[in-house]
């Protein structure tokens, strides 16, 4: 080990570095958006995103009615399970620093925290978007194979389709991010994720006095007209923005003032 | 260069750092000493941002650590070794603090290369990695931005002899070419070779800070006598005050005072000399006993 330290020595000489600038916001989202695939977790739940909408159209190629074997049929169902899944990469890529202790390092580099939260969001949103592509090209395949083998295969789409599927899926993996920034504990904020929204959902289903918030709050209802290729009506898109405030942008809000204080060991 | 002025940190109504403050000047090798729960690794995440003090503050090269605009290229920080996403590679965990800091790929082969990782453990995960691995994944990782201060928290935990041996050659060398190292440890031995300067620290508080070798120098004289009650009641008559050290009584004043002392009260000598290094541990073990035991009860 002696023999390896004399040529070390001037590998460690301190040197006063010229102009050294901050990482860019651009930086620091590539440095994310690596870390949501460098490990085993994240690498297969991105895989498995992946096979469970490949799965979805090849089921619809062998059961689904010859007529309903379109485009716009492969490409609704397969935002589901993406959408589920979504916000289980959007904790993750929030929590997984504090379970793993990575917070250490990832603060010590850049102590402005809230700018690696917005890498981070910027991370899972730039996901989210690139998996609304991978519907669309798993829909094409299927469609491609559809009229092949005797489907359908029409190729009619709608934009506000596109648009939808996008909000839909940018929504999904945000609020599991926000999840995640106020939990800050993996099981913790995948638990309360999936339990509070369908808790609130039950509840209004439930009480007859709920009935009418929960149409406003529950966001398995107000998400539910993204997954239709029609435009959303005004008050639709009401619904949608005042459940995503409560559980997406209070969640943020509160999770970043959480995470700004909370102490690095 | 670091400077800590009048840190303090409180959880609830208990102290963990009570007005800490030190300076490590560019060129040495700040030892920062104290039992586990001491609080050196709160001041040391104080310093790094990580943890809000309660009063106080700290610089890094004359700046709060938060405003440096990017820290790795001005201060290399190790604070657990443990810190590691263990599903990630030793080459991935570094790859990714050298993407942060806009560095050259062909660094984090440098540092790899320089801490002892060679090929076949830089491609593992850090889960299959013993501690001593990690610590030298973490020393590359401090030293990837070639920083011109290294803030060490226990770098010596889990390294074998000649890894301890090799990390002080590193250290030394840095603080000579002009580097400013802070490295803590509970043991004194580990940082009594290669330190210039020496921090203790006890219940928070700092109970002894300056050069080694004035703070060895007041370790006093070990003396022994086969009459030991004789010798303490000359000590005592002399106004000596001597307590009992691991292998003689150790006495705060030099060996000559010492020396006539017991002349004078006629008992003959087996042993006296400067107490040296082994003063500098009793010191250290009178100076945090009371602390550390404190610690084990709270």
């Amino acid at each position: 080990m002696t023999t390896t330290t004399a040529p070390a020595a001037g590998a460690v000489a301190p040197r006063q570095h010229t102009a050294v600038r901050r990482p860019s916001l651009l930086r620091l989202t590539a440095v994310e958006l690596r870390k949501l695939v460098d490990t085993r977790a994240g690498r297969w739940l991105l895989i498995t995103i992946g096979l469970v909408t490949a799965a979805i159209v090849t089921l619809q190629l062998i059961y689904a009615k010859v007529a309903d074997q379109t485009f716009l049929d492969f490409f609704g169902p397969s935002l589901l399970p993406v959408s589920v899944l979504l916000p289980v990469l959007g904790i993750l890529s929030i929590t997984s620093e504090w379970s793993q202790r990575t917070a250490l390092t990832t603060y010590a580099l850049v102590p402005r925290r809230e700018r690696v939260i917005g890498a981070k969001l910027n991370a899972v949103v730039l996901t989210a978007l690139a998996s609304v592509l991978a519907s669309l090209a798993v829909a094409a395949v299927g469609t491609l194979v559809a009229s092949a083998t005797g489907g359908a295969g029409t190729w009619q789409f709608d934009w506000s389709l596109l648009l939808n599927a996008a909000i839909l899926q940018v929504a999904s993996v945000l609020m599991g991010a926000a999840f995640g920034l106020l939990l800050l504990n993996p099981p913790l904020a995948i638990v309360g994720y999936l339990l509070l929204p369908t808790l609130w959902a039950v509840l209004g289903e439930m009480v007859r006095s709920l009935r009418g918030p929960s149409g406003w709050l529950d966001t398995n209802r107000t998400m539910e007209p993204l997954f239709s290729g029609d435009a959303l009506t005004g008050g639709q898109w009401g619904r949608l923005a005042v459940s995503l405030l409560v559980w997406m942008v209070l969640p943020l809000a509160v999770g970043l003032v959480r995470t700004l204080r909370r102490e690095v060991s | 260069m670091i400077t800590v002025e009048n840190l303090t940190k409180r959880y609830g109504p208990h102290p963990a750092v009570d007005d800490v403050s030190f300076q490590c000047e560019p060129g040495t090798v700040t030892g920062f000493l104290g039992p586990n729960g001491a609080g050196k690794s709160t001041t040391m995440r104080m310093i790094c941002g990580l943890t809000a003090p309660t009063a106080g503050r700290a610089t890094v090269s004359g700046r709060p650590y938060r405003d440096l605009p990017s820290p790795g290229r001005e201060v290399g920080v190790l604070l657990d070794a443990s810190a590691q996403h263990a599903g990630r590679t030793g080459r991935e965990a570094l790859t990714l603090s050298a993407y942060t800091m806009g560095l050259d790929k062909r660094e984090v082969a440098a540092k790899l290369d320089l801490v002892g990782l060679n090929a076949v453990a830089a491609k593992r995960r850090v889960r299959a990695y013993s501690l001593g691995m990690r610590q030298r994944l973490g020393l590359a990782q401090a030293l990837l931005g070639d920083p011109r201060v290294l803030i060490l928290d226990e770098p010596a935990n889990g390294l074998d002899p000649e890894g301890i041996f090799w990390m002080r050659g590193l250290l030394r060398d840095f603080a000579d070419r002009g580097g400013t190292v802070l490295l803590s440890s509970h043991l004194l031995r580990e940082v009594e070779a290669v330190a210039d300067r020496l921090v203790v620290i006890g219940g928070g508080r700092i109970v002894a800070q300056g050069d080694k070798n004035d703070l060895l120098a007041g370790g006093g004289s070990l003396v022994r006598a086969r009459d030991g009650a004789a010798l303490r009641r000359a000590l005592d008559a002399a106004g000596l005050s001597a307590t009992d050290g691991t292998d003689g009584l150790l006495v705060q004043a030099d060996a000559e005072t010492v020396g006539q002392a017991a002349a004078d009260a006629g008992v003959a000598l087996a042993e006296l000399r400067p107490a040296g290094s082994g003063g500098l541990e009793q010191l250290f073990l009178t100076l945090t006993a009371g602390e550390s035991t404190r610690e084990a009860v709270r």
